[in-house]
C-alpha cells in the first residue's frame, strides 16, 4: 500500500508517501525511526495486520516545515529519512 | 443594502445546515435467522452511524448528528438502529469502531481506520469494480484506491482544512439561509456557470461569499460558485493518486449532485451509482471487516 501523509495548501503540496509493503519485511531494520531528527516515524500494526511505518498524525499538518531543517536549502543533498531507509520506501513530494 | 446581502448578513435563526438523519432496515429479512451478526460504529467529526450486517449482508442502519462526546455518540447511534428491530448489544458477535472517535467507541472489539473502511464500505455498495473512492466526510476529505476486493492500495487525507469538506458546505448553507439539501439543486439554477471561489479556506470563503452577493451575485450563483470550488479541490487531491474508472464517491456530500456532478465533469468520469446511502460507507466497512473476523476465528476454532 502507497499511504500518502501530508497537505497541500498555497504554497505548494507536501506529502511523505511511505510504500508499507516495504515495511512489512524491513531489510534496514527499522532505520526510519532513529534517522528522523524530528522522530516523525512510528511502527504501527495497520488495518491489514501487518506492521509498517507511518508518520505520526501529530507532524502531518506541519511538513513544510518540520522537514526543511532536512531539504537542500539546508545543505543537505539528501534526506536522513530516504537515505536509511535502503529498501526505498521512503518518498517526498517536494 | 440589498434583500440578499440583508438576508445572509442577519442573525441566523434556523439551522440550515441540519440534514435528515434517517434509520433503515431490510423489513424482508429477520435478523433472528443469521448466524452471524456485526455491527459497525462510525464516529465520525459531523455525523454518527451504526451499521447492522447478518451473514456478511447489509440489515439495518442508523445515521444521527454526533454528539458532544465519542462515546455517547456511539451508543446513541446504535441504539437508534437496535431500539427500531427489538435487538439488543448481546445480540452482536463483534462490533468494530471506525472514524475519528473511533477508539472510543466503548463496547467494539476493534478499531480500523476509516480508510480501510470506506474502501470496504465502497466495494460492498459499488462491487468489485471500484478502483477510486473519494470520501467527502464532514471535516476531512480522503481518496483511496484499492483493488477489487476492497483492499487499500493507494490512500491520502487531507484534513488539514475543512473546505471540501461537509462542514464546509454547511457553513455556506447558514450563510446563504438554504436548507443543505437544496444546495445542490439550486447550484444549477444560473444563466451561466460562475468562476469557482478562490478561497480554500472556510473562513475566507465565508467573506468572499459575502462579498459575491455585495457585487450582485445572486445566492444560487454563489452557490455554484462554492460547489465548483470544492468540486475543483477534491479533483486536485484525487489527482495525486491518479483516478481510474470504478470511481465512487462515500461520504455526506455524495448527496450533493452540485459538487457530484462538477467533480464528474472535471474528471471526465461518471461515478458508480448505487441505491445505499453514501454515508453510511464507513460503518458498513467496518461491519464487514467484522464479519471476516468472526469467520476467521469460527475457522481457526474448526
Ligand atoms: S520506512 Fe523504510 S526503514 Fe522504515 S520500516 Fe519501512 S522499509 Fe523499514
Ligand atoms: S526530511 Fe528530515 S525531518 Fe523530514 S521526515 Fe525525513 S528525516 Fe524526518
Amino acid at each position: 500500500m502507497i499511504a500518502n501523509y501530508g497537505y497541500k495548501d498555497g504554497s505548494g503540496e507536501y506529502y511523505i508517501s511511505i510504500d508499507t509493503d516495504k515495511c512489512i519485511d524491513c531489510a534496514a531494520e527499522r532505520a526510519c525511526l532513529t534517522a528522523c531528527p524530528k522522530n516523525m516515524f512510528e511502527i504501527i500494526t495497520d488495518d491489514y495486520d501487518d506492521e509498517v511505518a507511518w508518520v505520526k498524525k501529530e507532524c502531518t499538518r506541519a511538513l513544510a516545515y518540520d522537514c526543511a531543517g532536512c531539504k537542500p536549502a539546508a545543505g543537505y543533498t539528501s534526506l536522513p529519512c530516504a537515505s536509511a531507509c535502503t529498501p526505498g520506501a521512503i518518498k517526498h513530494s517536494w | 443594502m440589498n434583500a440578499e446581502v440583508a438576508a445572509a448578513t442577519a442573525p441566523e435563526k434556523k439551522e440550515f445546515w441540519r440534514w435528515q438523519e434517517n434509520t433503515w432496515f431490510d423489513e424482508s429479512k429477520n435478523w433472528k435467522d443469521a448466524k452471524i451478526i456485526t455491527c459497525g460504529i462510525d464516529v465520525g467529526s459531523v455525523s454518527s452511524q451504526a451499521v447492522i450486517v447478518c451473514d456478511g449482508e447489509l440489515y439495518g442502519y442508523n445515521s444521527m448528528r454526533t454528539g458532544n462526546n465519542s462515546p455517547d455518540s456511539a451508543k446513541n447511534a446504535l441504539a437508534g438502529i437496535m431500539d427500531k428491530i427489538g435487538m439488543k448489544l448481546e445480540d452482536i458477535n463483534y462490533v468494530v469502531g471506525t472514524g475519528y472517535g473511533r477508539v472510543n467507541v466503548p463496547f467494539a472489539h476493534k478499531a480500523i481506520t476509516e480508510i480501510a473502511c470506506h474502501a470496504r464500505g465502497a466495494n460492498y455498495m459499488g462491487g468489485s469494480k471500484v478502483r477510486t473512492i473519494l470520501d467527502m466526510g464532514g471535516q476531512d476529505c480522503k481518496a483511496i484506491h484499492c483493488d477489487e476486493k476492497g483492499k487499500v492500495t493507494n490512500f491520502l487525507m487531507n484534513d488539514k482544512c475543512a473546505a471540501g469538506t461537509g462542514r464546509g458546505m454547511e457553513v455556506i448553507s447558514d450563510l446563504m439561509q438554504i436548507p443543505i439539501a437544496e444546495l445542490g439543486p439550486r447550484s444549477f439554477e444560473v444563466d451561466e456557470e460562475p468562476e469557482a471561489v478562490s478561497s480554500i479556506c472556510v473562513v475566507f470563503a465565508k467573506s468572499e461569499a459575502l462579498a459575491l452577493l455585495k457585487a450582485g451575485y445572486t445566492k444560487n450563483k454563489v452557490i455554484a460558485a462554492y460547489c465548483q470550488a470544492m468540486a475543483e479541490r477534491v479533483v486536485s487531491l484525487l489527482e495525486r493518486i491518479g483516478v481510474e474508472e470504478g470511481f465512487f464517491i462515500t461520504g455526506g456530500i455524495a448527496k450533493n449532485p452540485g459538487v457530484v456532478k462538477r467533480i464528474e465533469k472535471l474528471l471526465g468520469i461518471k461515478a458508480v451509482d448505487t441505491k445505499i446511502d453514501s454515508q453510511i460507507a464507513g460503518a458498513l466497512g467496518a461491519a464487514l471487516f467484522g464479519y471476516t473476523l468472526m469467520q476467521k476465528q469460527g475457522a481457526k476454532a474448526a
